[in-house]
């Protein structure tokens, strides 16, 4: 398998208060990894940096075989982030206008939206199961609803991977498991690979292939089903800090 | 009127800056409202107030013709615009506190040079609340321009302006340049806040850009109806408003802004009303 992301020694701070320590790991074309950690741990950090949103000040991250510094994302990397619940409720958008969000670097006015394109929105629409909320106001949908309408408006563009910052704060624990369910999909049926940000390990481990504990530095890179094993001091131990897995029963 | 605008040129030319800025102030203004900077155009019209002084007291004192007020308004317009874009660079945490600096700015600015040109008279009055009677081919002209500019790079980037308004961390991650982006926009609507001030003047320049984006928000059921909407009440209220301010020889600025006002208030009211209606039924 060939490697997606390739992150070396990556050290970051914010003034003088270090995030990220020493950080090196890689994605492999098609995993579908969590990136797990506690609150002020680095996960989003690092997220930012690979997207570009952060300027790298140490260490080295390859996307595609190239520099982050020289990537330049044409569809190939999508983003789903933690504040997609919290974008304003009152904005005057149908679900299918934000879909169609994902196509802008395809799509201008003076290449109007043609029935290719208006087919992408419908075929992603349908994917994530929104079809018959096209045409409602993005406002108006339930914050599950509204992630999956995020989702769709991720993988319209046939991303090669997708990243996921914490996409279930604000969904209701119900749909949390179709959530994680609609994302296995995409990782099987349409081959693309996943970084899911969570702090919720109980719930992550059983949908991912491949597990990232991160604290400043990564603690523990492998099988999800290894670190399940595990007693809660020897995760606890590779953690960093105190932790706590949460079962949940499905 | 119409009689009015067929013979008098400079009621005709009055006329087409309003239809035209009656499309222009609400099409920016629905991105501005969606990105909640609706003040924005309250503190870019002070600084165009404090250009518009400026070429007052110039061409008082110095019988500056190559450069009306209209044009040094446009210019402190564009700088104020860049200014404000910078400011919310620096006040991250901040953004809005760029606009009362400028505002702020603006007004002291507007005040010196007023009062260099020997204070008040009836040309600033014009520039505070609007004029029927204003407009000359030249100032038609640099509207028209103006909104040539405005609507081919709206239609350029539309998908990008309207990404950028809903959520800026995904537009930027899908590769949409922001910055310039940005820049250009605040450039945008430094422009056409100068076109609409002969129009409606200083203080109610904002009231064009916020109040039709308002009422059409109230029953668009897409962005994209929202627009539409928003362009139909401001031609409504910029037609209304300056036929009644022809007759009633009210600056058109007020007339304008009470038109925008009312239909506002009815929509609001229509739309309770039909939702009791709906939950009853």
């Amino acid at each position: 398998m060939t490697n997606l992301i390739t992150v070396n020694g990556v050290t970051h701070r914010y003034d003088k208060h270090k995030v990220l320590e020493d950080v090196s790991f890689t994605i492999e074309t098609g995993s579908f990894v969590g990136l797990v950690g506690p609150n002020g741990s680095g996960k989003t950090t690092i997220i930012k940096l690979i997207l570009g949103l952060e300027k790298l000040q140490k260490g080295s991250i390859e996307a595609f075989g190239k520099p982050i510094e020289k990537f330049h994302n044409k569809g190939h990397v999508s983003f789903v982030s933690q504040k997609a619940n919290s974008f304003s409720r009152g904005f005057p958008a149908t679900a299918k206008e934000v879909v169609s969000m994902g196509l802008t670097s395809k799509v201008s006015l003076l290449r109007p939206t043609t029935k290719k394109y208006e087919y992408l929105i419908f075929e992603a629409l349908d994917r994530v199961n929104m079809m018959e909320y096209a045409n409602h106001n993005i406002g108006d949908l339930s914050g599950g609803q509204q992630q999956r309408i995020f989702i769709a408006r991720a993988i319209v563009n046939n991303p090669s991977l997708l990243i996921l910052d914490e996409p279930t704060v604000g969904v209701d624990t119900e749909n949390v498991q179709q959530f994680y369910q609609l994302l296995s999909q995409l990782n099987e049926e349409l081959g693309i690979t996943l970084i899911l940000v969570s702090h919720d390990i109980g719930t992550i481990t059983t949908h991912v292939t491949d597990l990232l504990c991160l604290n400043k530095s990564v603690h523990y890179h492998g099988n999800p089903g290894d670190f399940e094993h595990m007693t809660d001091e020897q995760r606890s131990k590779i953690y960093g800090h105190d932790m706590h897995t949460i079962t949940h029963d499905h | 009127m119409l009689d009015a605008i067929l013979n008098f040129e400079i009621l005709r030319n009055t006329f087409y800056t309003g239809l035209i800025v009656g499309l222009l102030a609400p099409l920016l203004g629905t991105f501005i409202v969606v990105r909640r900077l609706s003040l924005i155009a309250d503190g870019l019209s002070h600084v165009t107030l404090a250009g518009i002084s400026f070429g007052l007291f110039m061409q008082k004192k110095y019988t500056l013709l190559a450069l009306t007020p209209f044009h040094t308004g446009i210019i402190f317009s564009i700088i104020g615009a860049i200014v404000i874009e910078n400011l919310r660079g620096v006040y991250k945490a901040f953004q809005e506190i760029a606009i009362p600096i400028t505002l702020s700015i603006g007004v002291g600015l507007s005040v010196v040079f007023i009062a260099m040109a020997d204070g008040i008279n009836t040309d600033i009055y014009a520039y505070l609340f609007g004029s029927v009677a204003a407009v000359s081919r030249s100032d038609l002209y640099l509207v028209l321009f103006t909104a040539v500019f405005v609507i081919v790079v709206i239609i350029f980037l539309y998908k990008e302006l309207f990404a950028l308004s809903f959520d800026e961390e995904f537009a930027t991650v899908s590769g949409i340049r922001a910055k310039i982006i940005h820049y250009l926009f605040i450039i945008m609507t430094a422009l056409v806040i100068a076109a609409s001030i002969r129009i409606v003047g200083v203080l109610l320049v904002s009231a064009l850009m916020t109040l039709p984006v308002a009422t059409a928000m109230r029953i668009a059921k897409s962005f994209k109806q929202t627009i539409v909407y928003s362009i139909i009440f401001g031609e409504f209220a910029v037609i209304i408003g300056l036929i009644a301010g022809y007759y009633l020889e009210i600056p058109p600025g007020g007339t304008i802004v009470i038109t925008s006002a009312i239909l506002l208030g009815l929509t609001l009211l229509i739309k309770k009303w039909y939702l009791a209606y709906i939950y009853k039924g």
